[in-house]
C-alpha cells in the first residue's frame, strides 16, 4: 500500500506539513502536496531518493469542479530503483502561479513553457517563460476548460440541427 | 480534319495562346511542400507505380521554379504564413491545389488552431475531396487543373506584356 512506500514514508517524515493527501491507484502512487514547498519537495526526491527522471509535467483544469481550479502533475521516475512517482499540487486561479522546477530538472524547462502556453500557469523564475506551442502574439491559453474549442473569434458549433 | 496542310505533314498551325498553353499545362512543376498524412499520398503519386513525370510534373524544391502549390494537409495558423511567404515567392502564373479534406475546409479539425480551408488565405484553383485523397485522386484533380491551364485566354499577351490572362474555366 501506499503507506508503506519508501518515497512515501520519507515524505511524511520530513514535510509532514505540506502533504495533502496520498492515493494508491493500480500501483500507481500519487502524493499531493501544497504548492509552497513544491521545490523543496521535489528536490529532496531527486537528490535523495534518486527521482533522477522528470518524465513529464503537465497540468489539469479542474474548472467548476474544484475550489483550486489548477492542478499541477509531475511524473517521476527513478532510474536507479526503477520507481514511478506522481507528485500533483493545486494551483488557484487568483494565485496563478508555482516555482519552477527547472533548477531542479533543466528538462522542466520546455514542459513549464508548454504549460505556461496553453493553461496560462506562471513559473516563478522560470528562465524563459515564452510560449511554446501557439504563436508569439495569440491570446488566451486554449487547454483552460473556458477556452472555446474553435476559437474565440467564430459561432460554437451547436451539433446538427437535422 | 478537314483542312488542308499547304506546309506539308509535318507542321501544324495553331494560335500562340495554345502554344503557351500547351507548354504550361504539359510542364506543371508543383512546390515539394507536403503538410500532413496527404503528403504521404502525394509522394506515392510522384513515385514509379503513377509516375508524375510522364505528365512532365515534376517536384522543385524551390518556389522560384515552380507554378503550382499542392496544399497537401492540414494547414494550422502557425503554418499559414509560412505557405503564404511561399506562394508569394512563386513566379506568375502560378496555381493553388487543395488537396484533402483539411486543406479543402478544415477537415475533422474543427478547432481554434487549424485554418478551415487554404482558401481562405490562397486562391485554389482544384480542390480534391478525399482522407487523404488517392493517387488517383490526386492524378484526376492535375488533369483538371490542365485542363483549365488550356482553356486560358489571353496566354501568350500577358507573357509579352499586353493584358491580363484570362483565367481558363471562369472565363
Amino acid at each position: 500500500m501506499a503507506e508503506n512506500n519508501r518515497a512515501v514514508l520519507k515524505l511524511k517524515e520530513k514535510f509532514a506539513a505540506s502533504i495533502i493527501d496520498v492515493v494508491e491507484f493500480r500501483g500507481e502512487v500519487t502524493v499531493t502536496v501544497k504548492k509552497d514547498s513544491i521545490i523543496d519537495i521535489l528536490t529532496f526526491l531527486k537528490q535523495s531518493l534518486q527521482y533522477n527522471l522528470l518524465t513529464d509535467l503537465t497540468a489539469v483544469d479542474y474548472l467548476g469542479k474544484k475550489e483550486e481550479r489548477f492542478m499541477m502533475v509531475y511524473q517521476l521516475y527513478s532510474i536507479p530503483n526503477k520507481d514511478r512517482l506522481r507528485i500533483k499540487s493545486p494551483v488557484a486561479e487568483a494565485d496563478c502561479s508555482i516555482p519552477t522546477a527547472t533548477k531542479v530538472w533543466a528538462t522542466a524547462n520546455w514542459l513549464e513553457r508548454e504549460v505556461y502556453d496553453l493553461f496560462g500557469i506562471i513559473f516563478d523564475k522560470h528562465p524563459d517563460l515564452r510560449r511554446i506551442l501557439m504563436t508569439d502574439d495569440w491570446v488566451g491559453h486554449p487547454l483552460r476548460k473556458d477556452y472555446p474549442l474553435q476559437g474565440p473569434d467564430r459561432e460554437p458549433y451547436k451539433g446538427r440541427l437535422s | 480534319m478537314g483542312v488542308e496542310n499547304p506546309l506539308g505533314e509535318n507542321i501544324i498551325t495553331t494560335s500562340l495562346d495554345k502554344l503557351v498553353n500547351w507548354s504550361r499545362k504539359s510542364s506543371i512543376w508543383p512546390m515539394t511542400f507536403g503538410l500532413a498524412c496527404c503528403a504521404i499520398e502525394m509522394m506515392a503519386t510522384g513515385a514509379s507505380h503513377n509516375d508524375l513525370d510522364r505528365f512532365g510534373i515534376i517536384f522543385r524544391a524551390s518556389p522560384r521554379q515552380s507554378d503550382c502549390i499542392i496544399i497537401a494537409g492540414t494547414v494550422t495558423k502557425k503554418m499559414l504564413p509560412v505557405i503564404k511567404t511561399v506562394y508569394e515567392q512563386m513566379p506568375e502564373p502560378k496555381w493553388v491545389i487543395a488537396m484533402g479534406a483539411c486543406a479543402c475546409s478544415g477537415g475533422v479539425f474543427d478547432t481554434y488552431s487549424v485554418v478551415q480551408g487554404i482558401d481562405e488565405a490562397l486562391p485554389v484553383d482544384v480542390y480534391i475531396p478525399g482522407c487523404p485523397p488517392r493517387p488517383e485522386a490526386l492524378l484526376f484533380g492535375l488533369m483538371k487543373l490542365q485542363d483549365k491551364i488550356w482553356n486560358d485566354k489571353n496566354s501568350f499577351g500577358s507573357a509579352v506584356g499586353l493584358g491580363t490572362r484570362i483565367d481558363g474555366f471562369t472565363a
